[in-house]
C-alpha cells in the first residue's frame, strides 16, 4: 500500500490545491502535503513490514499491463530523496512571490507524484505513463513562471525529452511482443533475453531516453538554458531528482535487460560520458551566471555517473547508489543558495556581486560547505560516491580516469572562484546594503549541511539501503 | 440493418419537422433524441433483440465489429450535436437540412460499416459523400464555402468515377462483386490475380484513399475543411473519416492477399507520405482551423496503420483510434468555433478570460498529440503495437514516433498561445451548458485514457 500512498497524496493534495486561491493558504498546503508525503515514506521503508512496500492490482487485463508496484533498494532510496527534497524545497522557497500560487503547488505536487510513480512503477506500460507524468507539470511550471527566454527554453525541453520518450515506448512495445507471457512486468522483460544482434536497437531506443532526461553529452544542450529559466523551485526538482530518472531508469529498465549490448556500447557511452565531463566542466569556468554554473557542474556530476555505470564494476555501482543521493542534496542547497542571493540582490552574475561574506555571514559559510560537498572534498558527504565511483572506473580503464580526475580539478576551480567571486572582495553596488538569510532559507541550509556532514562521515545506511539492488545487477553479470 | 433503416427514416422525419415547426432550437433536441433512437435500435440490432432484416443477397453482413463501429459513431455524433447543436442553428437558413443531412450521412455510414459487395460499398460511400457536399457549400453567402462545395463535388465526383472502374475491373475479372471474391487456382490453393484484378483494387485503393484523404490524395482536404463552415468541418473530419476507414479496412482485409507483398509497400509509402505532408504542413499554418485540417491528414497516416497490420488488435486500435480522436476533435472545434479569430494569436491569453475553455481545449490536444492519461495515447498506441506484433517493420513505427514528435509541436502551439502569450482571446457568449459538456467530453477523454477497455469491452460483450 505504501507506495500507492505516496503517489496518491501529492496527486490528491495536489489536484485540490488548483482551486486554493489565497496564496498564504497554497503554501501552507502545499507544505503539509509534502511533509505528509516525507511521514509515509519514512514510515514505510523504515518501521512498516516489507509486504506494504510492493502493491499489485489489475488495470488492463487485455494489455497485460498490471498496476504492479515494488520497492527495492534503490527505488527506496530514491523515494527517500524526492520525498525529503519537496519540504526542504517548498521551505526554502516560501517567501517567493508567484502568480496563482494554488496552481503552482499543485504542478510541483503532481510532478511529486509523477516522480514516485517512476521510481516505484515495476510494470514497463506504468512505468512510461509516470515517466510522462513527471514531465508534463514540469512543462507548464517552466513556462508559467519562468524566466524571460521561458517559452522557447522550456518547450526545447519538452521536444527534446518527448522524443526520447516516445522511443523509449517503441522498445517496450518492442519487448513486451517478445516476452512468453504478453506482459508488461519488470520480471517477464528480465526473462526475455534477446539474442545479441536484436539487443542493439532496442538498447538504443530506451537509452536515448534516458541519456536525453541525465543528460549525457551530446544530448544536454536543452538543460542548462532550462535551468536557468525555470522557476527556482521547479530547477531544484529538475536537477535534483528528475536526473536521477534518468540514471535510475539505466539500472533498472536498460541494464538487466539487454546486457550484450550494454557491454558492447560500453566504451562509447563512456567515452561520451567523459567527454560531456570535460566540456561542462570547461564551460563552467567561463559561466558569469551563478545558476548556470551550477548547470554546467551538474552536467559534469551527471557524466561520471553514467560513465561509471556501464564499467560494470561493483563498487562502482555503489558508488554510483550513493552520489545519486548525495549529488540531489547538494545541488538543491546550492539553488538554495543561488536562489537567496537572487531573491535579495536581483542578480545572480558574479561581475555584479563581491563582498557578501560581510554581509552575509551564514549564508557565506552554509555555502562554503556545500561548495566543498560539490568538489567532493572528504568529509563531505559527495566524497565518499565520487571515490567508488573513480575506484570503478579505474579499474575499467586507467586512461579513461585520468582524464575524468582533470573534471575534478577543474570543478575545485569553478566552484571556488564562484565562492571568492560572490562571498569575498569587496562589496559592489548591488550588495552593499545585503543582509543575512531569513530563517527559513537558514533551516534548510542548515538541514542540508548537516546531512551533507553526516553522510559524509558514516556512509553506511546508504549503502545498506541499496545493497539488494546492487547485488542484483552484478549478479548478472 | 435497423440503424440503415432508421436513419434514412430519421432524415425524412427531420425535413418534415422543419415544416412544421419554426422554433430553431427544437430541432436540435429532435436530432439528439433521433440519435439516442438510433443508438437503441443499433444495440438491440447487435444483440438480436429486435431485428430488422431483409435478405441482401449477401451485399450486406453485419458482424459485431460493424454494429459496434454504428453505436460509437451514434454516440459520438449525439456529443456532437449536443456540443455544437445550437452553431449548426447559426451555419445558415435551412437548419432542419443540416440535421437531416446528418441523420443520412449516417445512413451511409451504416452500409459502409456492413457492406459485403463492391455495389454496397459504391451506395454507401455516395450516400455518405453528396450530404456533404451540400453541408460544406451550406453557407451560402460566403465564397470560400461555395468555392469549397465546388471543389470537392468535382474531386469527389472524380474519385467516385475512378471507384466505379475498379469496380468494373473487379467484375470483370472475378465475375462477382462479393468482397471474398478471390481467383484461387483450385489444386493448390495459391491465390492468381489477374492484370484486371490488380488493377481494379489499386483504382479502389486510390478512390478509397481519397476518401480517408490519405497523401498525395489529400489535396482537396485543407481547401474544404478550410471554407466549410467549422461546426460541419467537425463532423466531416472525425465521424465521417473514421467511416471511410472502416470502409477501407473491410474492403482489403480479404482482397490485399491479391496484391502480394507489394501491397505493404505500396502502403507504407502512402503512410510516409501522409505523415509527412499532413505533419510538416501542419507546423507552418498561421491558421488553428487550417492547422486542424492538416493534423486530419496527419492522424489520418496513423490510422492508416490499422490497414497495415490488419489483426485483431489493429481492429481494436482503429476503434479506439476513431472514438479518441473523434472525441478530441469534436471538442476542438467546438471551441474554435466560439472564437472570434481563427488563428493562432486569437488563442492568446484565452486561459485569463476563460479558464474552462482553455483546459478543456488543452486537454483535446494533450488527447491529438498521444500523451499519456489521455485516450489519444492508448489510440496511437494500439496502432503502433499492431504493427510491431506484425513483426519486420519497426523502422515504420520509429518514422511514426518521431513525426508523432513533430505534432507536439503545433498542437502546442495553441497551448502556448492560450496560457503562455498575453492577449485578450475574445469569444462569443458561452453559456454554462456549453462549459459543463465540455469539461465532461474532457473527463471522457482522460477516463479512456486510463482505462481504454471501456471501449474496447464492448467489442467483445
Amino acid at each position: 500500500m505504501i507506495p500507492v500512498l505516496l503517489i496518491l497524496l501529492p496527486l490528491l493534495t495536489g489536484t485540490i490545491s488548483f482551486f486554493i486561491k489565497e496564496e498564504n493558504a497554497a503554501k501552507g498546503w502545499g507544505l503539509l502535503s509534502a511533509v505528509l508525503t516525507l511521514i509515509v515514506a519514512v514510515a514505510g521503508i523504515y518501521f512498516y513490514p516489507a509486504a506494504q512496500l510492493s502493491f499489485d492490482s489489475a488495470w488492463l487485463p487485455s494489455l497485460g499491463s498490471r498496476f504492479t508496484m515494488s520497492m527495492d533498494g534503490m527505488s527506496k532510496m530514491l523515494v527517500l530523496l524526492t520525498a525529503i527534497s519537496f519540504p526542504l524545497i517548498f521551505l526554502a522557497t516560501y517567501k517567493n512571490q508567484y502568480r496563482n500560487a494554488g496552481s503552482f503547488y499543485a504542478l510541483m505536487l503532481l510532478t511529486q507524484a509523477g516522480l514516485m510513480g517512476v521510481f516505484v512503477a515495476n510494470d514497463a506500460l506504468l512505468f512510461y505513463f509516470f515517466w510522462e507524468l513527471a514531465l508534463i507539470p514540469v512543462y507548464f511550471l517552466c513556462s508559467l513562471w519562468g524566466g524571460e527566454k521561458r517559452i522557447a527554453v522550456t518547450f526545447k525541453f519538452f521536444i527534446y525529452t518527448f522524443i526520447g520518450s516516445l522511443m523509449m515506448l517503441a522498445g517496450i512495445l518492442y519487448m513486451y511482443f517478445q516476452t512468453a507471457d504478453h506482459s508488461f512486468a519488470w520480471q517477464s522483460f528480465y526473462s526475455v533475453q534477446l539474442a545479441p544482434e536484436k539487443q542493439s536497437l532496442v538498447f538504443w531506443l530506451f537509452f536515448i531516453a534516458f541519456a536525453i532526461k541525465m543528460p549525457i553529452f551530446p544530448f544536454h544542450t536543452w538543460q542548462p538554458d532550462a535551468y536557468e529559466q525555470s522557476p527556482t523551485a521547479t530547477t531544484m526538482v529538475l536537477s535534483g531528482i528528475m536526473v536521477k530518472m534518468g540514471i535510475f531508469a539505466v539500472i533498472k529498465w536498460l541494464l538487466p535487460f539487454f546486457p550484450s549490448a550494454s557491454e558492447q556500447f560500453a566504451q562509447w557511452i563512456i567515452l561520451l560520458s567523459v567527454i560531456g565531463m570535460l566540456y561542462a566542466s570547461l564551460i563552467a569556468i567561463r559561466q558569469d551566471d551563478i545558476k548556470r554554473l551550477i548547470a554546467y557542474s551538474s552536467i559534469a556530476h551527471i557524466g561520471l555517473m553514467s560513465a561509471t555505470l556501464f564499467t560494470g564494476s561493483r563498487v562502482g555501482l555503489e558508488g554510483v547508489m550513493i552520489q545519486m543521493f548525495n549529488h540531489g542534496i547538494n545541488v538543491i542547497g546550492l539553488w538554495i543558495v543561488a536562489d537567496a542571493i537572487e531573491q535579495q540582490l536581483g542578480t545572480r552574475k558574479f561581475s555584479e556581486l563581491g563582498g557578501l561574506a560581510q554581509k552575509a555571514p551564514s549564508l557565506a559559510i552554509l555555502l562554503v560547505v556545500m561548495a566543498f560537498a560539490n568538489i567532493a572534498l572528504p568529509l563531505t558527504n559527495a566524497f565518499i560516491g565520487e571515490f567508488l565511483m573513480f575506484n570503478g572506473l579505474f579499474h575499467y580503464n586507467i586512461w579513461i580516469t585520468a582524464v575524468a580526475g582533470i573534471s575534478i580539478i577543474l570543478a575545485a576551480v569553478y566552484t571556488l572562484n564562484m565562492v571568492q567571486k560572490v562571498f569575498y572582495g569587496n562589496t559592489t553596488a548591488v550588495t552593499s546594503n545585503a543582509t543575512d538569510i531569513s530563517g527559513n532559507i537558514r533551516i534548510t541550509l542548515v538541514i542540508l549541511v548537516i546531512l551533507v556532514i553526516a553522510l559524509g562521515v558514516y556512509p553506511q545506511p546508504m549503502i545498506d539501503l541499496t545493497k539488494d539492488t546492487v547485488g542484483a545487477t552484478m549478479a548478472g553479470k | 440493418m435497423n440503424a440503415i433503416i432508421l436513419s434514412a427514416l430519421l432524415g425524412v422525419v427531420m425535413m418534415f419537422s422543419g415544416i412544421l415547426t419554426k422554433n430553431k432550437s427544437v430541432l436540435k433536441y429532435i436530432a439528439a433524441v433521433g440519435l439516442l433512437l438510433l443508438i437503441a435500435f443499433n444495440v438491440m440490432d447487435t444483440y438480436a433483440i429486435f431485428k430488422f432484416d431483409i435478405d441482401s443477397r449477401g451485399l450486406l453482413s453485419f458482424g459485431k465489429f460493424g454494429l459496434y463501429f454504428n453505436t460509437l459513431a451514434f454516440a459520438a455524433t449525439f456529443i456532437y450535436v449536443l456540443l455544437s447543436g445550437s452553431d449548426i442553428e447559426k451555419a445558415g437558413i435551412n437548419v432542419a437540412e443540416y440535421f437531416a443531412l446528418i441523420f443520412f450521412v449516417l445512413c451511409g455510414l451504416s452500409i459502409l460499416s456492413g457492406f459485403n459487395g463492391m455495389l454496397m460499398l459504391f451506395l454507401g460511400i455516395e450516400i455518405l459523400s453528396i450530404p456533404l457536399y451540400i453541408l460544406t457549400g451550406s453557407d451560402k453567402r460566403n465564397l470560400k464555402s461555395n468555392e469549397a462545395a465546388l471543389k470537392y463535388f468535382l474531386m469527389g465526383s472524380f474519385t467516385t468515377g475512378i471507384m466505379l472502374m475498379g469496380i468494373a475491373f473487379f467484375y470483370g475479372a472475378t465475375g462477382s462483386f462479393t468482397l471474398n471474391a478471390l481467383p484461387v487456382i483450385p489444386t493448390t490453393g495459391m491465390i492468381n490475380p489477374s492484370f484486371l484484378h490488380v488493377g481494379g483494387l489499386l483504382l479502389l485503393f486510390v478512390a478509397m484513399s481519397f476518401k480517408v484523404s490519405a497523401a498525395p490524395f489529400h489535396f482537396w482536404t485543407p481547401d474544404v475543411y478550410d471554407g466549410a463552415p467549422s461546426v460541419f468541418t467537425s463532423f466531416m473530419a472525425t465521424i465521417v473519416k473514421a467511416a471511410g476507414f472502416i470502409a477501407f479496412i473491410r474492403l482489403f482485409q480479404t482482397q490485399a492477399v491479391a496484391l502480394g507483398p507489394t501491397w505493404k509497400i505500396i502502403l507504407s509509402i502512402v503512410i510516409i507520405l501522409t505523415l509527412l505532408i499532413g505533419n510538416i504542413t501542419a507546423v507552418f499554418q498561421q491558421s488553428v482551423k487550417r492547422m486542424l485540417a492538416y493534423s486530419s491528414i496527419a492522424q489520418a497516416g496513423f490510422m492508416l496503420f490499422a490497414l497495415f497490420s490488419s489483426n485483431d488488435l489493429a481492429m481494436e486500435g482503429i476503434l479506439l483510434y476513431s472514438v479518441a480522436y473523434s472525441l478530441a476533435t469534436i471538442g476542438i472545434f467546438a471551441v474554435l468555433i466560439k472564437m472570434n479569430d481563427y488563428t493562432f494569436d486569437g488563442f492568446n491569453g484565452l486561459a485569463k478570460s476563460n479558464p474552462v475553455l482553455a483546459f478543456t481545449t488543452t486537454i483535446f490536444l494533450l488527447s491529438l498529440a498521444g500523451i499519456p492519461l489521455t485516450a489519444g495515447f492508448f489510440a496511437k498506441y494500439y496502432m503502433l503495437a499492431s504493427v510491431i506484433k506484425e513483426g519486420g517493420s519497426l523502422w515504420l513505427v520509429i518514422v511514426a514516433l518521431f513525426f508523432a514528435a513533430v505534432s507536439v509541436y503545433y498542437y502546442f502551439r495553441v497551448i502556448q498561445a492560450m496560457y503562455f502569450k498575453d492577449g485578450d482571446a475574445g469569444t462569443a457568449p458561452i453559456s454554462g451548458v456549453f462549459k459543463l459538456s465540455l469539461v465532461l467530453l474532457a473527463a471522457l477523454v482522460i477516463v479512456l485514457g486510463i482505462f481504454p477497455s471501456i471501449i474496447l469491452n464492448g467489442f467483445y460483450f
